[in-house]
């Protein structure tokens, strides 16, 4: 244990110039005989970890402690990982830069001046600064691929339903999932492996899908079937990305895989979709934080009325309000059938729309990200803007299929993020591409 | 008095608990919370801690199926819960897990209808939900300057059943519950006897007034209180001006303004994402059907149709299944259901509810209301002799085999009967030769012979006896 208590100091002191983590755990604890055992392991703060507070990012809960373990983080205590502590990230999981956090923006360990993607910035900034050997994140629309994407590591978001939510702490619940990240496919799909475990307390959860993902990493992608959506290469995508993609794209080809570029009209409504579904869900998963049982509470009120607005007046941040109003106003009648029912109508088209592009492929590969990591501050007084930046991602979510973020390039130094999708619970077909991207790419992460 | 109800029309939300099962509607709490120290039956679902995610326990689904097939509901092979999204500190998530008839919305039963001797009334749907916290005020709502809550109820499974606007007058409202409240404890899902277990919400509305909800009746002798209540308030400042939810002060008996209602665009129902839509199958729905005890419609049919009561007697012994099963076991002693069911439905019940007494604490045991009919039907007392000893002993709380020994001590021995008829016949030679040629006659010989006896003979005896000498 020595030897992981000089390290955590180190880790510590490393944590200042990124700060990846709001919390350190008090207590390093493993169980030798797990399949983590000696791996080190940074959890996001929107994971509920007992007797370890959890912020979710947010002054609301800066003091909040759960008294119970996500079933995730039961499982990698079991498997014998050591957590370090809570990942910084956007507060509530909103967010693409880890920059709205009530403890500060996480920095980008490949470049301080840039953010690190987010909202799971503070679990990839561990990764990829040897902050942590593994991390668990959270994927709501892209909140695990993102950061992957920026900061050069992998990410997975599983498909919906094979990893247990108990213990998120919710922001959009039909969408989300907790995934893993880490440096390499191996340690990736190790993870995963671990945490798809069925679990009885959420009503989501679908049993009888662990797979063994670590043993078929190696298998033969030639013969495979890969589509290339055109729209996935649209306006604003960043040239350099493109030709990174495209350049590892031609290397699938050379290994046999049989590629074809093809058109998912609907894609282009899957970011409105997808905004107007998650804040609508935000919207009343959020309501319970009013600081009468736990969480901020801001001193005495003439009447509850007032007591839940001002301890919400003064714990939320100023992005959570905006989703939580814009929310609340797509469930509003009147709207309701505008918004929230079309978008539920488009998330029913992409749908079926990958339906029919599975029958025919084994998985869609595009960039993560459109652009490379930008600068802190670049994007925060322009919404819109960093809405637009999940528009490559959101589409999986809505379908709720898996997808992987790997590292296959850089511009400059700044890492590039290819996305793989495939069918719902076929995980093992798009770690085992992302392994061979791997082999291929012609560098090494260190 | 008809003119009192001109116009008004009253829908009914009746909450009942499904106070059969044994843990919570999304967690396994323990829904026994009656008599517990607040806020000790909880765990991170009821409390709606972050990450905390429900599951619907199976058996608030069977019993919500079975309350609807007993309420000749259509069954919804696909069914999903909403979310009703509203601040309140009752909710401990701010918002309700509950069933919605819009926007894909899918209760579990709906169609469905309830006759009662005051007329049908349709029931719209059955929908499941969570019962919040409970607010406990010190003293009335009104007065109160604290506000307490207790989140042991939060959680609890409810089935709510909204009616139709078909409830004419109070005392219907009061009827149907009683309906209702027969029809759940004879499947034996909620125990109404507990306390809160069933409640009433109201729809009033008076012709051309906008709807008035009032809520907290809690007890179903409050219904046509509060109902009366509202309906004189509502006729007092014309037709009511605002749509609002008013609060029944059983402490005070008024309503008063809790909010002006918030219309359903308010609530922003929308699909509770944590719980998959639910699948039910035709072969579940005809499995619980056949586990269905005799409902009391059933039990009608039997009364009126196998031992011939009226109906609207035998609506009365059913509205109540506490009545209802009393009824049968008399019956078991002595089979005399015409005699038994009225005085039951009439004599028995009539004197309960102007003492205010419930049934259930009626001193007389079905046995002994067996043994009184019984001499009856063995012509040792006549009817309202027999009545007139109930009536005594409801009143006296005198057992009423006692009363029917010093009535049979009193009365003349049939073994003195002959004499005295004799003595009679004699006195009146005359009357038995005119009761042999006109039988109607002999109504004067029975009457002198009551006469002699101070009413104390058994009527049928003499009749029987000076029947004999006419021969």
């Amino acid at each position: 244990m020595s030897l992981l208590s000089s390290k955590f100091e180190e880790i510590k002191e490393k944590n200042k110039s990124i700060n990846a983590y709001i919390t350190f755990s008090d207590l390093l604890e493993n169980n030798p005989d797990g399949k983590l055992s000696g791996k080190t392991i940074a959890i996001k703060d929107t994971i509920s970890t007992a007797g370890l507070r959890t912020t979710c990012a947010s002054k609301m809960l800066e003091n909040y402690v759960p008294p119970f373990d996500a079933h995730v983080v039961s499982l990698v205590k079991k498997q014998g990982a050591t957590i370090l502590g809570k990942a910084n990230c956007d507060e509530f999981a909103m967010g693409s830069s880890t920059e709205h956090s009530a403890f500060g923006a996480t920095h980008n360990p490949h470049d301080h001046e840039r953010v690190p993607g987010g909202s799971s910035g503070g679990s990839a900034a561990a990764v990829a600064g040897n902050l942590a050997d593994i991390a668990l994140g959270s994927d709501t629309g892209g909140s695990i691929r993102c950061p992957a994407s920026f900061c050069g590591i992998v990410g997975l978001k599983p498909t919906y339903g094979l990893v247990s939510r108990y213990g998120l702490v919710a922001y959009g619940n039909s969408l989300e999932q907790i995934g893993p990240m880490a440096k390499n496919v191996y340690d990736c799909a190790l993870l995963l492996e671990c945490i798809s475990d069925y679990d009885r307390r959420d009503a989501t959860c679908v049993n009888g899908k662990n797979i063994n993902y670590t043993e078929s990493l190696n298998d033969d992608i030639s013969g495979l079937k890969i589509a290339v959506p055109r729209e996935f290469f649209g306006n604003g995508t960043d040239p350099e990305v493109e030709k990174s993609v495209k350049n590892t794209i031609d290397k699938l080809v050379s290994e046999g895989a049989i590629v074809e570029e093809i058109n998912i009209e609907s894609i282009k409504y899957s970011l409105a979709a997808y905004y107007i579904i998650a804040m609508s869900e935000a919207s009343s998963n959020l309501a319970r934080f009013d600081g009468l049982r736990y969480g901020l509470h801001s001193g005495k009120s003439k009447d509850w009325n007032e007591l839940f607005s001002n301890n919400r007046k003064s714990g939320f941040g100023f992005e959570v309000k905006r989703r939580i109003m814009l929310g609340t106003f797509a469930l509003s009648s009147g709207y309701f059938d505008e918004y929230y029912i079309k978008a539920q109508k488009v998330r029913s088209l992409i749908t079926n729309d990958f339906k029919k592009i599975f029958s025919k492929f084994d998985a869609i590969i595009g960039p993560t990200m459109p652009t490379l990591p930008f600068k802190l501050g670049e994007k925060l007084t322009d919404p819109l803007s960093m809405y637009m930046s999940d528009v490559d991602t959101v589409s999986a979510n809505l379908a709720g299929i898996p997808s992987i973020s790997v590292p296959c390039g850089y511009s400059d130094k700044l890492p590039i993020g290819i996305q793989i999708m495939s069918s719902h619970f076929n995980e093992k077909t798009i770690l085992n591409i992302g392994n061979k991207i791997e082999q291929i790419r012609g560098f090494d992460i260190e | 008095m008809s003119n009192d109800y001109e116009g008004v029309k009253i829908g009914l939300e009746i909450h009942c608990q499904l106070t059969a099962l044994n843990t919570k509607m999304f967690c396994n709490c323990s829904s026994d919370y009656r008599g517990n120290s607040p806020n000790t039956l909880l765990c991170t679902v009821c409390t709606g801690l972050p990450g905390s995610l429900p599951v619907l326990n199976k058996r608030a689904l069977e019993a919500a199926i079975k309350i609807g097939l007993a309420l000749n509901c259509k069954i919804s092979s696909n069914s999903n819960f909403f979310r009703k999204n509203y601040f309140y500190p009752d909710s401990p998530k701010n918002y309700q897990i509950t069933q919605y008839d819009k926007a894909g919305g899918i209760a579990i039963a709906n169609n469905g209808h309830v006759e009662t001797n005051l007329g049908g009334v349709r029931i719209t749907r059955i929908q499941m939900e969570e019962d919040p916290g409970k607010l406990q005020y010190e003293g009335s709502i009104t007065t109160s300057s604290n506000t307490l809550i207790d989140y042991n109820r939060a959680g609890i499974s409810l089935v709510e059943i909204v009616t139709e606007p078909d409830i004419v007058s109070p005392k219907h409202a009061r009827e149907f519950l009683n309906t209702i409240q027969s029809i759940v404890e004879t499947i034996g899902e909620c125990d109404s006897k507990l306390d809160g277990s069933m409640r009433a919400d109201a729809n009033v509305s008076i012709s051309d007034g906008r709807r008035v909800e009032v809520k907290n009746i809690t007890s179903f002798k409050e219904v046509e209180r509060a109902l009366n209540f509202e309906i004189t308030r509502q006729k007092t400042i014309q037709a009511a001006s605002k749509m609002e939810t008013r609060h029944w002060d059983d402490v005070r008996r008024v309503t008063v303004t809790l909010r002006v209602k918030e219309g359903e665009e308010g609530y922003r129902y929308f699909p509770d994402p944590d719980l998959p839509p639910m699948v039910i199958s035709d072969d579940y729905v005809d499995e619980l059907r056949k586990s269905l005890p005799e409902l009391p419609e059933m039990r009608l049919k039997r009364f009126t149709e196998e031992i011939k009561l009226s109906e609207e007697i035998a609506r009365i012994i059913i509205r109540n299944k506490i009545v209802a099963d009393y009824f049968e076991e008399t019956l078991s002693y002595d089979f005399n259901p015409k005699l038994l069911s009225g005085w039951i439905a009439t004599d028995i019940m009539g004197y309960l509810n102007r003492n205010n007494i419930e049934f259930a604490d009626l001193p007389i045991n079905a046995k002994t209301l067996a043994f009184l009919s019984k001499s009856v039907s063995d012509s040792k007392v006549n009817d309202s002799t027999a009545k007139a000893i109930l009536l005594k002993s409801l009143s006296s709380g005198t057992d009423i085999e006692d009363l029917l020994k010093s009535e049979l001590a009193d009365s003349v021995s049939s073994d003195d009967l002959p004499d005295i008829i004799e003595k009679v016949i004699s006195d009146n030679p005359k009357a038995l030769e005119d009761a042999k040629n006109d039988p109607p006659a002999i109504h004067f010989l029975i009457g002198q012979v009551m006469k002699a006896t101070k009413g104390r003979a058994n009527h049928s005896q003499v009749k029987e006896l000076i029947e004999n000498k006419l021969k």
